[in-house]
């Protein structure tokens, strides 16, 4: 048993976990940190995109030392039907800038340089141990935690739960429930290598510049779901992900998925000849504002993915939690610092502070899509890029076909998969969600 | 519906890199006879392929090459088929990548 006691106990070291326990351990609190990875990171999947603001803000010259891959000057949306693709692309010099505003990033690899960080604060870091139980007092206030490396509990005035998307400590302690499978996504990824010049020509880059595809359409097969292409200096990470709930009503196969998207036609030469050296699989919190379950308690809040702060629009998730284990840890030590007890009522200033910035305001201006997306997903994920691919065919193929023909048998090809109130329903809805 | 290609989780699961902590399952299937709708959505929705028929028609579970996403939880563990629990600290899966 550690007889010491701690200011604070963070349970997890992902991105959530490392930024409080980095901003408690730079104010110069007594924090302990348990990780059940061999290391920080080597239970950690990401697409991944890092947003360069958020962890400026905790690390301003992290540019100078963190292992990232590449700059993103290009972002790609795909939506495809099973032979096709229909692209936005949006590549700019702009993105070349001195301080790049996105990077690609390999978790397991900024995971290990963040945690570093933490040890250099002061933080204490032990990895290798799983906290199996939150411990309370009578009064269900937590107290501290239960590991599987010593009896007995470790104690500490708050615990914040940066445990990831499972959250399933605050699920045994009664604070929270467990995911619903409509509110999670399952996706799988594998780590694609080639020849850093292989990649570059591939994507059209030169240098440390990256590029990013997003995929929707018949690849998840009328599911709600998207897919993944990013960049990264000598690998490409790809990936897809569908909600629980309809893996589990279509009897889809994840890797068959995955297999599938590899071999499409716009994907294939993307990756062709690479070597894979993983596959993960993650889950990730789609269920948005309305899923968000209680955030601060007597003598613990929650933070990131255990929040199910992530938003899948947009696919941040990380920002978010790193920004919520800031906010929380200023919190804390707010509360701290004025030697009041860490009370639900006192912990209720994290949940202000984070109203106050764009994690819950972003949250809150999508809190309708999950469910249109999950409702409409035969629509949205199916029949709409087929008809959208069909419309571009119609347009770009020349057969001596009247225009004027061609574009009534687009139209008609819409209105008859879809009827006109259907499409007038769908664009309303959608823009509503939007709003 | 499912219109899949064969594809060779195991092959899959060849990259990754394991610390395997033997005689102790993290993951538990309730004993039955007839499996629910919940055990058998897991032999499909399992990315790594862990539960499996076996020849009595009931669902089995191999740790082994659990890549430890929680899906199976989000699935069963509500309804009893199944207890779920992390590895032990340091066993279980180690991404390289992540
Ligand atoms: C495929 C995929 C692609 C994504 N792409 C992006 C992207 O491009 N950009 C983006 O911003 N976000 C992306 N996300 C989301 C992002 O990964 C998460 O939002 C982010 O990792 C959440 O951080 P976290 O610290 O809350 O959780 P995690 O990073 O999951 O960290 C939780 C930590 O807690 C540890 N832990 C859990 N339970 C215990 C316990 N009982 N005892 C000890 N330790 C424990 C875990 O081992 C882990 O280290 C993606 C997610 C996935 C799955
Ligand atoms: S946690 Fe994921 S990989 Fe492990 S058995 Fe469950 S579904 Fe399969």
């Amino acid at each position: 048993m550690i007889e010491e006691r701690f200011d604070a106990i963070v349970v997890g070291a992902g991105m959530a976990g490392n930024a409080a326990a980095l901003t408690m351990a730079q104010r110069g609190m007594k924090v302990l940190q348990l990780e059940r990875g061999e290391y920080s990171g080597s239970k950690n999947v990401q697409g991944a995109i890092l947003y360069a603001d958020m962890l400026e803000k905790l690390i301003p010259d992290f540019r100078e030392e963190a292992p990232l891959e590449r700059h993103l000057v290009e972002q790609r949306f795909w939506m495809l039907d099973d032979k096709s693709h229909v692209g936005l692309h949006y590549k700019s010099d702009d993105f070349n800038e001195e301080k790049p505003n996105r990077y690609t990033i390999i978790r397991a690899q900024f995971d290990k340089w963040f945690s570093s960080k933490v040890k250099e604060a002061g933080a204490i870091v032990l990895c290798e141990t799983t906290v199996t139980e939150l411990a309370q007092d009578a009064y269900g206030k937590v107290i501290g935690v239960r590991t599987d490396r010593r009896d007995g509990e470790i104690h500490a005035d708050v615990v914040v739960l940066a445990e990831g998307v499972n959250g399933l400590l605050g699920t045994r302690a009664g604070l929270r429930e467990r995911p619903k499978p409509e509110n999670v996504a399952l996706a799988v990824k594998e780590m694609h290598f080639l020849p850093r010049e292989t990649i570059e020509a591939r994507f059209n880059l030169k240098g440390d510049e990256g590029a990013v595809i997003e995929a929707a359409g018949t690849i998840s097969r009328g599911m709600t779901g998207m897919g993944f292409i990013y960049s990264n200096k000598e690998c490409i990470s790809l990936g897809i992900g569908c909600l629980v709930s309809d893996f589990q009503k279509t009897g889809e196969t994840p890797y068959g998925l995955l297999e599938n998207f590899k071999k499409h036609p716009s994907v294939a030469p993307l990756i062709e000849g690479s070597e894979v050296k993983e596959y993960s699989a993650h889950l990730i919190p789609e269920g948005g504002y309305n899923a968000i379950p209680e955030l601060c308690g007597d003598g613990w809040v929650v933070v990131g993915d255990a929040a199910q702060l992530n938003n899948a629009i947009h696919r941040e998730g990380s920002n978010l939690a790193m920004t919520s284990g800031r906010i929380a840890a200023e919190a804390i030590f707010q509360v701290k610092s004025r030697r009041d007890p860490m009370t639900k009522q006192n912990l209720a200033l994290y949940k202000k502070m984070l109203e106050e910035s764009f994690v819950i305001k972003d949250l809150k201006k999508y809190k309708d899509m999950p469910a249109l997306l999950h409702n409409q997903s035969q629509n949205f994920f199916l029949t709409y890029p087929q008809l959208v691919s069909k419309a571009m065919q119609n347009f770009v193929r020349v057969d001596g076909t009247p225009k004027k023909e061609k574009e009534s048998s687009t139209l008609r090809s819409f209105v008859s998969a879809r009827s006109w109130t259907g499409l007038f329903g769908d664009a309303f809805r959608f823009a509503r969600a939007w709003r | 519906m499912s219109t899949d290609v064969a594809v060779r989780v195991e092959d899959k699961l060849f990259y990754n890199r394991y610390q395997v902590d033997p005689g102790r399952a993290h993951i538990k299937v309730r004993p039955h006879t007839t499996p629910s709708p919940q055990l058998k959505a897991l032999l499909k929705a399992c990315p790594a392929r862990c539960y499996e028929l076996n020849d009595s028609g009931q669902v089995e579970i191999t740790v082994d090459g659990c890549i430890e996403c929680g899906t199976c939880r989000v699935i069963g563990e509500a309804s009893g088929d199944i207890e779920w629990s992390y590895p032990r600290g340091g066993y279980g899966v180690l991404f390289k990548f992540g």
